[in-house]
């Protein structure tokens, strides 16, 4: 048996039993389970092939070509493995624009996936839906941070993962988080040269309670031998309080200061990484509620036990949960599709619970220890919610610090004001890259938790799409102009994305 | 600027800027440019200073560039291909000319 791989938005078809959004473990773990009890199942992904974030590239890599990418990371081949040859239907570099939940009312007994695939726009329908997608790297604004030759860490793991590139010359990685240090000892393996990696995270202190937990978990090896990895090969620098990039057309160099030291260090890249926080667009923009993980510092999309979101047809798996790490994003997939298989079963949905008891189990072991990493990994509050007036926050608007705080002293409501006012989160990132510092500003400004402040209310689509694609979907012309605010027959191929339309017009 | 850890076994041509360039087959067209030496792929929107890819995952649209006429692409996200015409995205997005504001 293999997956059927499809490239063209004329071979879907018009329903599924199950629609899966995201090809990472999570994803590929809960469609494999779901398709070999039968269910007729279609997954979802942007990218060429299957993997999600860490094992992405997984089937086109050779093991021999580049051992550098570690262990951990070729554990994800008996993954894909049995993915690839599921009886399921898979559709790579598709993306995901829209997610409407059932509405019988309307007459629309069936959840609509919108999706771009091949160039064509079309919508798909399934009785559940399942969002396996992932988690985004925490932002992390620093002053000069938009300059060329500044990336995130995550986007250096995705050049060597992908097409087998290393940054070339001198390279300074900094911020907080496992990620990071990984990253740091794949780079360097690979052959990069880490001049520094200048640690800004802070929170040993708080993370004792934990400890105990952490030292009988899986992690624990795991971590201190990565620590010890990347303590002996690289110069680590622990404490790091401010951290400045300079640079006029690119970044040049790197100034940081520590509680003992001040130093400037010249670069050709700087890798920034804080963390990853789960990416709730989809969710988001379905209508799903959101909740503030305190823990973690980070919304997420509010889930039941079985992973059922706030709208009872889409279910929600993996690091776009809650972040719970590769192997547990892998169990979570299966504990999901077993709750999903429980409700669309006709039969007996007893022996799926028994199942998805023993799965959750799994997960927790899996997940014990954690509570020690995410909170001596939490970023320290200077880099959640910067001081220096002018770092700029909303990258696409050029919105500074200063200009978010001013107008939280003058009373905005929460983002989605202060986007009517400073234009903060209008361009087409959606507020991606600002969205958690927006809350975390606004929070510190009026002494209140960003779970009180709340996130930016997205709307689709959430990924781009041409009016072109829009204006050749099956449906009205009132569909049409209700999403663009234009006619169809305005749109034409060198029409700038919707995305960047929707928020125009947002204005 | 990035550098390949092999060399290029099935080469693709494309055109950055009116200037010649090589990539690998099935890359990114920001990867393509970044081992190309290219950093900045863009002028931001309001104060015109070049940026040049972020995230390399979709998220930060900071690699948007113009490809065989069409603007507001993600560099990222759109594989390379033999005779691509790519030029730098400048000053403001096309879309705030045609927009009504
Ligand atoms: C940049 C980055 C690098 C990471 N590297 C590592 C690592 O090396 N080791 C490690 O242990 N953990 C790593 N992580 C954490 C890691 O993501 C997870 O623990 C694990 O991959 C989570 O699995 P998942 O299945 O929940 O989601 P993911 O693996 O993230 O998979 C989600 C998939 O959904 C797709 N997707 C999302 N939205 C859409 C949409 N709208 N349309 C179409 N497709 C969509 C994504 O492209 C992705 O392929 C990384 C995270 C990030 C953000
Ligand atoms: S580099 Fe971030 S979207 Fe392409």
């Amino acid at each position: 048996m293999t997956a059927s791989v499809i490239a063209h938005a004329g071979d879907l078809v018009e329903l599924y039993d199950v629609i899966v959004v995201g090809a990472g473990p999570a994803g590929m773990s809960a469609a494999a389970l779901m398709s070999a009890e039968g269910l007729s199942v279609l997954v979802l992904d942007e990218n060429p092939a299957p993997g999600g974030q860490i094992y992405r590239h997984i089937t086109l890599n050779a093991q021999t070509k580049r051992p550098y990418l570690g262990a951990a990371y070729w554990a994800g081949r008996p993954i894909a493995a049995v993915f690839m040859t599921s009886a399921l239907t898979y559709a790579p570099r598709c993306r995901v624009w829209s997610l409407d939940s059932a509405n019988p009312s309307l007459d629309e007994p069936y959840a609509r996936v919108g999706i771009s695939l091949g160039g064509v726009a079309r919508h798909v329908q399934a009785r559940r839906v399942i969002l396996a997608t992932g988690a985004l790297e925490r932002p992390m604004p620093v002053p000069g941070w938009t300059l060329p030759g500044v990336m995130t860490a995550g986007a250096a793991q995705i050049a060597l993962k992908s097409a087998g590139l290393v940054p070339s010359g001198r390279v300074v990685l900094a911020g907080c988080g496992p990620l990071l240090y990984q990253l740091a000892v794949q780079l360097k393996d690979a052959g990069a040269d880490i001049v520094a990696l200048l640690d800004t995270g802070g929170g040993l202190r708080r993370g004792w309670r934990y400890l105990p937990s952490f030292l009988v978990s899986p992690y624990a090896l795991k971590g201190a031998a990565l620590l010890f990895k990347a303590r002996r090969s690289l110069r680590v620098v622990s404490g790091v309080r401010r951290l400045q990039v300079e640079g006029r057309d690119r970044a040049t160099a790197v100034r940081f200061k520590t509680d003992r030291f001040e130093e400037t260090l010249t670069v050709d890249h700087l890798l920034l990484h804080q963390g990853i926080i789960p990416d709730t667009a989809l969710a988001n923009s379905a209508g799903c509620a959101l909740e503030w993980n305190e823990t973690l510092r980070a919304f997420q999309p509010r889930t039941d036990d079985r992973g059922c979101s706030s709208l009872p047809d889409i279910f929600i798996a993996g690091d776009g949960a809650r972040m719970a790490g590769a192997l547990a994003s892998a169990e979570a997939g299966r504990a999901v599709a077993l709750a999903v298989m429980a409700e669309l079963s006709p039969g007996d949905a007893h022996p799926f619970e028994a199942r998805r008891q023993g799965t959750l189990r799994e997960c927790a072991r899996l997940q014990r220890g954690r509570p020690f990493i995410d909170t001596v990994y939490l970023p320290a509050r200077h880099f959640l919610a910067p001081e220096d007036e002018s770092t700029v926050v909303c990258r696409c608007e050029e919105v500074t610090v200063g200009a978010i705080r001013r107008a939280a002293r003058r009373g905005v409501t929460g983002p989605n004001q202060l986007k009517v006012f400073t234009r903060c989160g209008m361009g087409p990132c959606q507020g991606r890259m600002c969205g958690s510092t927006v809350a975390e500003l606004l929070a510190d400004e009026q002494g209140t938790e960003p779970g009180d402040i709340g996130t930016y209310r997205l709307r689709p689509p959430i990924k781009p799409l041409r009016l072109s694609e829009i204006a050749a979907l099956p449906h009205g012309d009132a569909d049409t102009f209700a999403v663009t605010g234009l006619h169809p027959e305005n749109a034409t191929d060198a029409s700038p994305s919707l995305t960047e339309r929707a928020l125009c017009d947002d204005r | 600027m990035f550098r390949r850890l092999a060399p290029i076994s099935q080469a693709v041509s494309f055109e950055f800027e009116g200037r010649p360039m090589t990539a690998e087959k099935g890359e990114s067209v920001a990867l393509a440019l970044l081992a190309s030496g290219i950093q900045s792929c863009r002028d931001s929107v309001v104060s015109g200073e070049p940026r040049g890819p972020y995230c390399l995952m979709g998220a930060c649209f900071e690699c948007l560039v113009v490809i065989d006429g069409v603007p507001s692409c993600q560099g990222c996200q759109v594989e390379v291909k033999a005779g691509m015409r790519v030029v730098r995205q400048s000053g403001a997005r096309s879309m705030d000319e045609a927009t009504p504001s």
